[in-house]
């Protein structure tokens, strides 16, 4: 029987494997914990051995308990027992690199303040011999003062020992010595705690006082004010005259309690020796051989976005029309059968749609992260990225974003920046994405490749849509970084970790993760917004005469399906008598009559009538109210444009995946061009999209190049940024951008026609 | 006085003195280098920034502005 719970919090650097052990420990047995206000997220695991509970906590690696934003401040708070959802602590596990000893064991010195029991694992053993390091872990014990364990974590070995040793450290409650400061300093903390009426752990006072700017101090002075600013003033200038100066004096007192500790445990051999992160970083890091395997990774990566991804969307599609159509069959028609066909399946399977670039894109990120070459990436392209305000951790989540911008915010999460990250969010849905490329390709198949004009002009166009996005995405983000998301300069420090060999199980489980995370998250929401605009399409399905569209649609299609044969027949005559050519007419008016009912129904829906009172509004635009519906339709999914205009201008829905293969049915084809024809020949009728034909599509394009109609976006911005203000930011800011974008294309566009 | 930004590949230097915002200094300090420490230029990105120095068995990247203010003493090679 477990006796009681013995709750561990995985503290180290990043890069330590300490993740790694986390997963090595609990195994499948985790959960992602929550914080309210802030954006980590922490694993949180479960582990039993010898009858005993333990609950694991991996605390987000850092290289210090000095908190300067509210994220890093929960893992500050967690391991003092100060989150209410958490309780403190029975032992903190500190996990450090073994080859890197002399730095990692800084954060170790620091989690000895804290009053908690500490284990510290001393992982990569391996890499440590290899180098030839010999370290006396008993010695080592000594030194610090607390056990300690040695592990491979990727392998497992030391991890019964570490087990026994946390129980054994719970069971003992032996609370280690902290590191030594100067008296003067010790003097001073404790009058600043009792300035503070004891409310605030000594502990954070240290912190207020040597972190400068930090979260504790921005914290304290909201409550505390001019007076405690002064006192902190004041405090400082003491420690600078008794020479003991912010934030160095900290720095150089555990670096020396560090060195003294590693002098004492550790031999190493007499001259360092070339590691292989040595001989590889002379090629991954060089100017010219960097930079070309730099593009040769991305290209691989990018490729394989789009078309490895490609045959598996394919798949989840036909699954989903065959199960719709199982469904159809299966139900009588009516309000029922429509919303699960085209609502709930429709909707499952246009968030299902997006997993396989997620996965590929994951297992992109977690080998290139896990093997050290992430940080490379973003060595090399820090100089480009920093143009824009962001730095080169930014890059690949906006790469990615060229083929979708769902995989490339949940992306975002390899930049610990806050601002840069919520930067990259924000401008990330304006790469323009794969979704985009049928609306383009329809478009300018209608109305820019036409006969007579120059072969090269289509091809100018689509890459003037991508230029769109490429030269909007950082101008928004270089605004934001001055105006809303300004704040004190970065730090862009960063390790480049020494590489690894990826683990496999390590890169499935982050697929796993990422794929849940997206599926179960935001696929609620996005099945949600799928809903109420079919519904808004759908209803009211009664006509004037109060007959059901869908019954009238069912029995013209009958009716269409049972005089296909003699209609093919007739199409056949060469020379066709009078009669067989009015029977002809008739039967062309039976095949084209389901089409022309569906157009009327949706031109009389929720949707349509709104498009019709609003089209003063896109106006402007050159937009007519069809037009205007069809965009307005295609909020949730841009794609679904394309159908909506099949179904507007009554050739029925059109999937927009044809538009894109030309390998597909002569039917598809046939669909695809009666849908060309059908929008250049009701244009050519109107007095403005007559003569304005091509402003009119290029403001369409440029509609869509910048806004944001795409549900699935909002709804990643939503649970990556755990806020709807963002998601609610972004959508407005695009649609504004878009309004005007378009607006501007067609005025300029009418101008130059005219 | 050189900084680390002075350095060319390969060049060695001793840490001097480090300056900067606050938070600068202290992520530097805490990822151990301090005045005193030894480091080496290893790399330079393909702009020219930033650049890549190794610190014992670490390695980190720092952007030109950065480097600029950590005064050096650069080691001539043997």
């Amino acid at each position: 029987m477990p006796t009681a719970t013995i709750t561990v919090a995985l503290v180290g650097n990043p890069n330590t494997g300490k993740s790694t052990l986390f997963n090595a420990l609990s195994g499948l047995r985790q959960r992602v914990g929550n914080y309210p206000g802030v954006t980590v997220e922490m694993k949180k695991g479960q582990l039993t051995a010898d009858g005993v509970n333990f609950e694991l906590i991996d605390l987000p690696g850092t290289y210090s308990l000095a908190a300067r934003s509210p994220d890093e401040m929960v893992a500050v708070d967690l391991l003092l027992g100060r989150r209410p959802e958490e309780p403190r602590p029975d032992v903190i596990v500190s996990i450090v690199d073994a080859t890197n000893l002399d730095r990692h064991l800084y954060l170790t010195s620091q989690l000895l303040d804290l009053g908690v029991p500490v284990v510290v694992a001393v992982n990569m053993i391996d890499a440590a011999a290899a180098q030839g390091l010999t370290i006396d872990y008993e010695k080592l014990s000594t030194a610090l003062g607390v056990p300690v364990v040695p592990i491979q974590a990727n392998n497992g070995t030391g991890l019964p020992q570490l087990v026994r040793t946390i129980r054994q450290a719970a069971h003992e409650r032996k609370i280690p010595q902290p590191v030594e400061f100067p008296f003067a300093f010790d003097e001073i903390i404790a009058h600043i705690t009792k300035e503070l009426s004891d409310q605030v752990p000594p502990v954070l006072v240290r912190r207020l006082l040597w972190d400068v700017g930090g979260y504790v101090e921005q914290w304290l002075l909201a409550e505390h004010g001019e007076r405690l600013h002064h006192l902190l003033a004041k405090a400082r200038d003491q420690l600078a005259a008794a020479n003991c100066p912010v934030p160095a004096i900290e720095a150089r007192t555990r670096f020396a309690w560090v060195r003294q500790a590693v002098a004492a445990a550790v031999t190493k051999p007499a001259g360092r020796p070339i590691t292989w992160t040595d001989r590889i970083d002379a090629v991954l890091t060089h100017r010219w051989w960097g930079t070309l395997v730099f593009v040769a990774v991305m290209f691989v990566m990018f490729q394989s976005i789009f078309l490895w991804a490609q045959p598996l969307m394919d798949q989840i599609d036909a699954v989903r029309e065959w199960l719709a159509q199982s469904v159809a069959e299966a139900l009588p028609s009516g309000p029922l059968r429509a919303l699960l066909v085209e609502g709930v399946i429709g909707g499952i399977g246009s968030v299902l749609v997006f997993l396989p670039q997620i996965l590929i894109l994951f297992a992109f990120i977690a080998v290139l992260e896990d093997c050290g070459y992430m940080a490379r990436a973003a060595f090399l392209m820090d100089r480009i990225m920093s143009r824009c305000g962001l730095s080169g951790k930014s890059f690949i989540p906006l790469l990615s974003s060229v083929a979708c911008a769902v995989p490339g915010i949940m992306a975002t999460r390899v930049i610990e920046n806050r601002r840069d990250r919520l930067a990259t969010i924000v401008v990330a849905p304006l790469m323009s994405c794969s979704a985009r490329l049928p609306v383009y390709v329809l478009l300018i198949g209608a109305f820019v490749a036409r006969p007579g004009s120059p072969a090269w002009l289509p091809g100018l166009v689509l890459f003037a849509m991508y230029m769109i996005g490429f030269t909007v995405a950082p101008l928004v983000a270089l605004a934001l970084k001055r105006t809303l998301l300004r704040g004190a300069p970065p730090v862009f420090v960063m390790e480049l970790p020494s590489y690894r060999r990826p683990k496999l199980t390590a890169v499935l489980r982050r697929m796993f993760d990422a794929g849940k995370a997206f599926v179960v998250r935001a696929g609620t929401i996005i099945l949600a917004a799928m809903i109420i605009v079919w519904a808004l399409l759908y209803f009211p399905y009664i006509d004037s005469n109060g007959d059901s569209y869908p019954a009238r649609i069912e029995q013209a299609e009958e009716a269409a399906a049972a005089t296909a044969e003699r209609l093919k027949e007739l199409q056949a005559i060469k020379n066709p008598t009078p009669e067989q050519q009015a029977e002809l007419a008739e039967l062309e008016d039976v095949a084209a009559l389901p089409d022309k009912l569906n157009g009327q129904w949706k031109r009389q829906s929720l949707l349509g009538r709104v498009g019709l009172w609003m089209e003063p509004v896109f106006e402007p635009l050159g937009w007519d109210w069809k037009i205007g519906v069809a965009a307005m339709a295609s909020f949730p999914a841009r794609e679904v444009i394309v159908g909506t205009f099949g179904l507007l201008y009554d050739v029925g829905d059109v999937d927009p995946g044809l538009v894109l293969d030309p390998s597909t049915d002569e039917e598809g084809q046939a669909k695809v061009a009666s849908l060309t024809r059908a929008v250049q020949e009701e244009w050519a009728k109107d007095p403005i999209r007559g003569p304005y034909g091509v402003p009119v599509a290029l403001s369409i394009m440029v509609f869509f190049a910048l806004c944001c109609q795409c549900g699935a976006t909002l709804a990643v911005i939503q649970r990556e940024t755990k806020n709807w203000l963002w998601p609610a930011f972004t959508f407005i800011y695009m649609t504004t951008l878009a309004y005007g974008g378009a607006m501007l294309t067609f005025q300029l566009g009418r101008l130059i026609v005219g | 006085m050189p900084t680390l930004a002075d350095l060319s590949c390969g060049q060695q230097a001793e840490v001097l003195a480090i300056s900067g915002h606050p938070a600068f200094v202290q992520r530097i300090y805490e990822l151990g280098l301090l005045e005193g420490e030894r480091v080496e230029l290893v790399a330079v990105a393909p702009l020219g920034d930033p650049i890549e120095i190794r610190l014992g068995n670490s390695r980190l990247s720092l952007r030109r502005s950065e480097a600029a203010d950590i005064e050096v003493r650069i080691i001539p090679a043997p």
